[in-house]
């Protein structure tokens, strides 16, 4: 018999659902532990002891990356590859390069910041176990969900943890 | 201002259920009944005659349009700035709003940055369109050619065309993700497979993790961070392609803050425009709530006195300059040929407005409407009356001519109002209207009995 992706148990409100998981979080720190709710509730990402955030920092390089690229573009250009006599003005008229590069860089960020979330969240991804479980609709409605990530043998030792935290229910999510 | 409860602004919190249930059953459930159809019906005729001008166009070029010299701006430019001023709007409610914690605007960003994406894209066709020849737009860009030829970077055109593309990309960009975690919830509750099949590829597999929420919101509070300059440095650009110019009444450092002001009082109008009938239509009144029209019309208002104060304060300057060039446009301008713009222009924007210091007014859907259309249509004629009174008389006498529009330009016009509300018809049909995770965290549990609620973040 295949061992199962792990146990899913469902919690009535967003308070409950973060009490859970700190309770979780403190009587076995090493249980891999995920958490679903239909909107972003504040603490819950520390209560499972979540990494960094490298979002910001990967943004800042994007934008970084995007502008200084356009503007040496720019530069590259208009003094060495193309150089044109507009009135003998200066062919390294650098400020009239700022507008397209703080352009480039605001879109280069974006772009980063998107790619860096999606990547970091393991999106796009067609299929995942836990929507095998039909119940598991309701974490996009008002359903607030604890999975831990169970192996084979400890399959009951989890459950019973799972009852000491007053679930609605406990679902198995099959492999 | 203060911050707000995440609850307010939203009629006796609905629960999280209900909340999704509403909004949900607009894409999956409701039928769309003669009105939606009649709407997209006229929208799509005038669509087709956009389409049929545009073949027109490239087979005759843009000659078919009443511009010429002197007056080789006129219509194309003025629809194409009317229509990304609309777009900037949306951005600046949805995230500037976001970056100040005024919740309420929770339940008006979805369909404000839809109205954005496309009016940016309807607007992007005009300047394209206006190239003379649109098959090179491309040329525009600094792409690896054999020409061995470069854009010219001091050139406020070209800069502009970075600034669309940026814009255009990231008010895409924010508008997706934004509505990621709606389409899962309409992947989970779609009555069909193929429907959740769609859904559920629009939600790239979104399953609502706490730390995946975690990004998703760093990101969405950066790119709101993004969107804001962006907005101020597009709008400024979209000016400086005319204070760049040496023509009078163009050449004025006024500009760029001065067409922020205007395209933030056209997107607040817009976003009244399409607001009432949408809330009325679909039964949205528990989320765009009269609160939510009022908070607009303060803040139409509030940049349509802005707005007012850079009418003023360019007739000023060209008195204060004793420019006889910028004189004698303003007079031009005051009493000419085109005085009937200008003066249509401060009735429909400077003074109409004045009707919202009313609060009965601000609280009434159907006066809202009608004031909010006519500012849409003052400001049209506001750029109207910017690009043609500044154009058809400059320096030399001998030069001077008027311009006059032909069907092509009244129909390009008429076209891309088609083609935007084509798109936002469709959407609505077919796409959660309102963010339902951010109205949820105002929401209250339904199986909850405990009066603590959690701060969501």
């Amino acid at each position: 018999m295949n061992s199962p992706h792990g146990l899913l148990a469902q919690f009535s409100s967003a308070e409950q659902l973060l009490q859970a998981a700190l309770r979780t979080r403190s009587e076995s720190p090493g249980i891999p532990l995920e958490a679903f709710s239909p909107f972003p509730i504040q603490g819950l990402d520390e209560a499972l002891g979540a990494a960094r955030n490298p979002i910001p920092a990967l943004m800042g390089l994007g934008g970084l990356l995007a502008g200084a690229g356009t503007f040496l573009l720019e530069g590259y250009s208009a003094v060495m590859n193309y150089p044109i006599n507009v009135g003998g003005r200066p062919l390294g008229s650098w400020p009239a390069f700022v507008p397209p590069a703080v352009e480039m860089a605001l879109l280069g960020a974006a772009l980063f910041g998107v790619v860096a979330m999606l990547t970091g969240n393991g999106l796009p991804r067609l299929h995942h176990p836990l929507f095998d479980v039909p119940e598991f609709e309701r974490a996009s409605t008002d359903g607030f969900f604890l999975l831990l990530r169970s192996p084979g043998e400890d399959r009951d030792a989890t459950r019973s943890f799972l009852q000491t935290l007053s679930p609605m229910a406990i679902y198995e999510v099959p492999s | 201002m203060s911050a707000s409860l995440p609850s307010e602004g939203i009629e006796h919190a609905p629960t999280y259920a209900a909340v999704t249930q509403a909004i949900c059953d607009i894409p999956l459930r409701r039928r769309f009944g003669q009105g939606w159809r009649a709407g997209f019906a006229v929208a799509l005729l005038l669509a087709l005659l956009l389409m049929f001008g545009i073949g027109w166009l490239l087979v005759r070029g843009v000659g078919i349009w009443g511009l010429n010299i002197p007056v080789a701006w006129a219509f194309a430019i003025a629809d194409y700035v009317w229509w990304i001023a609309i777009g900037m709007g949306g951005t600046f409610i949805s995230a500037a709003l976001y970056l100040v914690r005024q919740e309420w605007r929770s339940s008006l960003n979805r369909y404000a940055e839809t109205m954005t994406v496309f009016a940016v894209s309807v607007s992007g066709l005009f300047p394209i369109l206006h190239l003379g020849r649109p098959w090179f737009f491309y040329w525009l860009f600094p792409y690896p050619d054999i020409m061995n030829v470069w854009p010219q970077w001091r050139s406020s055109l070209e800069w502009d065309f970075f600034a669309i593309l940026a814009y255009l990309i990231v008010s895409i960009l924010y508008w997706y993700i934004g509505m990621i975690p709606d389409f899962a919830s309409l992947r989970d509750r779609a009555p069909s497979l193929t429907r959740a099949r769609v859904y559920g590829l629009l939600a790239l597999g979104w399953r609502g993790e706490a730390r995946h929420w975690q990004r998703f919101e760093k990101l969405s509070l950066i790119l709101a961070g993004l969107a804001v300059p962006l907005v101020f440095s597009v709008h400024s650009m979209v000016a400086l392609d005319f204070s760049e110019g040496l023509v009078p009444g163009w050449h004025s450092t006024i500009f760029p803050p001065f067409f922020v002001a205007g395209a933030l009082f056209s997107g607040c109008a817009m976003v009244l425009v399409l607001g009432i009938p949408m809330r009325r239509y679909l039964h949205l009144e528990d989320f765009i709530t009269v609160r939510h029209l009022e908070n607009m019309a303060k803040m139409m208002l509030a940049v349509g006195l802005v707005v007012g104060y850079s009418y003023f304060s360019e007739i000023f300057t060209a008195f204060y300059s004793m420019d006889r060039y910028e004189l004698a446009m303003t007079l031009n301008r005051i009493g000419g040929a085109y005085a009937w713009v200008f003066w249509a222009t401060i009735l429909c924007n400077v003074l109409q407005i004045q009707l919202l210091w009313l609060a009965r007014i601000r609280r009434s859907p159907a006066a809202l409407f009608i004031i909010s259309a006519v500012v849409l249509i003052g400001m049209w004629l506001e750029r109207f009356m910017l690009i043609v009174t500044s154009l058809y008389r400059d320096y030399v006498p001998s030069s001077w001519g008027l311009f006059y529009p032909t069907f092509w330009d009244i129909a390009f016009l008429a076209g891309s109002v088609g083609l935007f509300l084509v798109l936002f018809l469709a959407f609505v049909r077919v796409a959660p209207v309102v963010s339902m995770f951010e109205v949820r965290k105002g929401a209250r549990g339904s199986t909850q009995t405990s009066q603590r609620e959690p701060q969501p973040s």
